[in-house]
């Protein structure tokens, strides 16, 4: 069973960069460990997410892909 | 100071004439790695665009003072990191589409006129490296192996005032979507397919086989059909007026293919064989080769043409100088990695399947790996 999320970011219908831009902006409001979800239908937000997270020493638990929509579950590092 | 969008096509312009250019490309690295705009004049440097949301300070130092062309995947990142230079005082540039209209950008250069009447073109695909041709004669055209971007073609020869009356496609591509089925739809040309390659293509197709004769206008500029597997177990390349040889995905001017894609490098790497030094050692020295692809920007020539004599291809050409058993082992291990998505590909251009616009620019996505060198 995966903990529950402690922040979720709707960015569907977002292009480039605003999914990562609006990711780093409520990742700065949590404190270290806290879940944030993330939901959005840029395709090429998968590889940025990816790397992002590991720039910024965060962990991409997982993510899912249903009908479009990329929803990402990343902890604070 | 304000930011400039920089067109594909300005970019393709001064990649050819090797002009210098500096390239901020900010998409993630692994994306850089795998695929980039590449060229003589051409300074990188790969900084993703999540690493400048704070700005770009940090970068300042590693930029040179002259302009500088931001790159991302579709356009949205390079237009926010180019003014964010742009309020440091920099001239920079935006790639209007980014990689994706990279991708999808055509060169087209004049290759050189028919002896019997006409003119021969080429069609640079700079991003992903592939070649497809436009043969002119006495109001009509034949186009071989062309890229989905079909209006291009189209375009071009309405502007010539020129019919396409015959699509030849030299084999069933894995890398790239052909347009050939769709340019003859439009146009009712035929579109002519080798037969081995299409025992499971799901349309009606002109057969292409070894000994076809393709006449354009009043006849006088012939193509002749020549059996030549070993990329596809149906590769066929054709010479056109006696001049020009079409070497489909057999032979690159500094490569040759790989006859794996379809799962058969065993078995096919003696077909290849066969072709590469027995079929093609039969043809004259004089023809000039036009393949269908280039891997490296060293193949293409001055004005930007990649071609070159056969002749001079025996000489210079590893894959050509080989005794039978290294050919076998650099045709068939140590592969480069398969195109993206090539199954899908081979489906598309099967009629299989029939992905939308958006798909089928993502499955062509990344560089070509066809040939072996």
């Amino acid at each position: 069973m995966m903990e529950q999320a402690h922040g979720k970011l709707d960015a569907k219908g977002l292009a480039c960069p605003m999914p990562i831009v609006k990711t780093k902006k409520a990742m700065k409001d949590m404190e270290q460990g806290q879940i944030l979800e993330i939901q959005v239908t840029d395709q090429g937000a998968l590889g940025d997410m990816t790397a992002w997270a590991k720039s910024g020493g965060h962990e991409l638990m997982k993510h899912t892909e249903e009908n479009g929509v990329l929803t990402f579950w990343i902890r604070k590092g | 100071m304000s930011i400039r969008a920089i067109s594909v096509h300005e970019v393709a312009q001064k990649l050819i004439r090797k002009e210098p250019m500096f390239i901020l490309d900010v998409r993630n690295t692994d994306q850089f790695q795998d695929w980039k705009i590449e060229g003589a004049g051409i300074q990188h440097l790969n900084v993703p665009y999540f690493d400048l949301l704070d700005g770009v300070e940090e970068i300042l130092e590693q930029l040179p003072p002259e302009e500088i062309v931001v790159v991302c995947a579709k356009e949205g990142s390079s237009i926010m990191v180019a003014e964010l230079l742009s309020e440091q005082g920099r001239r920079a540039a935006y790639m209007e589409g980014g990689m994706k209209a990279w991708s999808e950008h055509l060169v087209p250069l004049k290759v050189g006129d028919l002896r019997h009447g006409g003119e021969l073109y080429q069609f640079v695909r700079l991003g992903k490296g592939c070649l497809s041709y436009m043969a002119v004669s006495g109001g009509e055209a034949v186009v071989v192996d062309a890229t989905r971007m079909i209006h291009v073609y189209t375009d071009f020869a309405r502007n010539l005032n020129v019919n396409i009356t015959h699509v030849v496609d030299t084999h069933l591509h894995a890398d790239h979507i052909s347009g050939g089925r769709a340019i003859a739809q439009e146009t009712g040309a035929e579109y002519w397919l080798p037969a081995e390659d299409a025992q499971d293509v799901a349309f009606a197709y002109e057969k292409l086989g070894h000994g076809t004769e393709i006449k354009l206008g009043s006849g006088e500029v012939s193509i002749k059909a020549l059996y030549s597997p070993g990329h596809t177990i149906g590769s066929t390349s054709l010479v056109i007026d006696d001049q020009y040889l079409f070497s489909g995905d057999i032979l690159f001017i500094d490569s040759i293919g790989r006859p794996d894609l379809a799962g058969e490098a065993g078995s096919w790497a003696m077909d290849l064989r066969e072709t590469l030094y027995k079929r093609y050692r039969d043809l004259a020295e004089q023809l000039i080769v036009l393949p269908s692809h280039f891997m490296i920007m060293d193949e293409l020539n001055e004005d930007g043409t990649v071609a070159k004599k056969l002749g001079e291809l025996f000489l210079e050409n590893h894959g050509l100088n080989l005794e039978k058993e290294a050919f076998v082992t650099m045709v068939s291990q140590n592969l480069p990695p398969q195109p993206n998505a090539y199954q899908d590909i081979r489906n598309t251009n099967m009629g299989k399947m029939s992905p939308d616009h958006e798909a089928q620019r993502e499955m062509e996505i990344g560089p070509n790996r066809c040939a072996v060198r």
